[in-house]
């Protein structure tokens, strides 16, 4: 940061600095705690209604049965309806309740996990405030971010979001179930994802039926096992019958 | 309302600034805004009012300078700009491009000082 006299009236401050400086340093911290802690995270965007909670139900329900241990951090703008649906498949689950803000912040995730022992959690899931826009621009320390969309929501909606699909290391398509009902035509869909995001791994699902949950919990594991905790991978065995 | 968290930590960072440079009153803050960062300008210059009242931002003037998308072409080994918006993938050869090296960015770049005099001269 350097000043420069550019006139006799007129001093210039050269800045150079990233306006979510201050949310990027808390998520960095919370990053180290994670790691220290061997807890791997995701942080889940979508829009409104496309079933996040439903999943995570389903997902927390077969993590549960590979011996996972997992944490449940769960965003809305107004009440707890979410952290109460998933707490009854996951104890350690917690509403954060941002009273308007449309999105969740780093330093939201620190109070988040105020009085919790990371040394009993494997995999923290963060559910974030419903929205496509904002949440995309804050890092919350996690290892993957994952963009969900339904099949309801058209086809072009990676084209029409490109801020989220284009940094998602995970696009989740949910409600596969609805794909008939709702003349979906997936094979676009996905042609879109790929065009936006050449990078990222697809996975379809439906909490309804099943589709997709197991790979799903698969893949959030895989984030554990490729990433070893004190010099020693954790094996986590989960079927991938629907691959 | 994304654009007022933005605002608030502009303001927090000039404001920060101009007191280790002695600076009272902040002119103009010129800012680096990436085309594809998804941040509605109007929006932010909205909230930015609001949230420099009580700051030596107070009056000051947002200035915006866009960053366009450029992308890393493995297979060209050069840096490329997408044939059309949001395609990413190289003109040239047409491989999958997903390493942006610009375009995303939201950045204080540089502000001014405002002097008092200054204004009683307008």
């Amino acid at each position: 940061m350097n000043a420069v006299a550019a006139s006799s009236t007129e001093t210039v401050v050269e800045l150079g600095k990233r306006v979510l400086d201050y949310n990027d340093r808390a998520a960095a911290a919370l990053r180290e705690r994670f790691s220290a802690a061997g807890v791997r995270v995701a942080n889940l965007i979508s829009s409104p209604g496309t079933g996040k909670t439903e999943l995570v139900v389903k997902v927390c329900e077969e993590l549960a049965r590979s011996g996972v241990k997992t944490a449940v951090l769960v965003g809305d703008c107004a009440t707890d309806n979410d952290a109460r649906r998933i707490a009854q498949v996951c104890s350690m689950t917690r509403q954060i309740v941002t009273e308007g803000l449309c999105h969740l912040e780093a330093s939201m995730i620190d109070d988040g996990l105020d009085g919790w022992d990371l040394g009993d959690v494997d995999l923290l899931l963060i559910e974030n405030v419903g929205n496509l826009v904002c949440p995309s621009d804050f890092d919350l320390g996690e290892d993957l971010k994952v963009a969900l969309l339904s099949v309801t929501e058209g086809e072009d909606k990676p084209l029409k979001y490109p801020h989220l699909f284009s940094t998602a290391a995970l696009i989740v398509v949910t409600k596969m179930d609805l794909v008939e009902a709702c003349g979906m035509d997936i094979e676009t869909m996905e042609e879109n994802i790929v065009a936006i995001n050449p990078g990222a791994e697809v996975i379809e699902t439906s909490a309804r039926t099943g589709i997709g949950v197991e790979r799903l919990a698969s893949v959030l594991c895989n984030a554990i096992t490729a990433k070893p905790r004190d010099g020693e991978g954790i094996t986590i065995v989960s079927g991938r019958r629907d691959s | 309302m994304h654009e007022l968290s933005l605002a608030r930590a502009i303001v927090s960072e000039v404001s920060e600034a101009a007191v280790n440079h002695e600076i009272a009153r902040v002119g103009v803050v010129e800012m680096k805004v990436g085309v594809l960062c998804g941040v509605i300008v109007d929006s932010l210059q909205f909230a930015f009012e609001f949230a420099a009242v009580g700051t030596p931002l107070e009056g000051a003037q947002l200035e915006f300078v866009s960053s366009e998308v450029t992308m890393w072409c493995e297979s060209c080994q050069v840096v490329v700009q997408p044939r059309e918006k949001l395609v990413f993938s190289c003109p040239n050869c047409h491989s999958p491009c997903p390493e942006l090296r610009s375009g995303r960015e939201l950045e204080i770049v540089r502000f001014t000082e405002r002097h008092e005099d200054a204004e009683v001269m307008q």
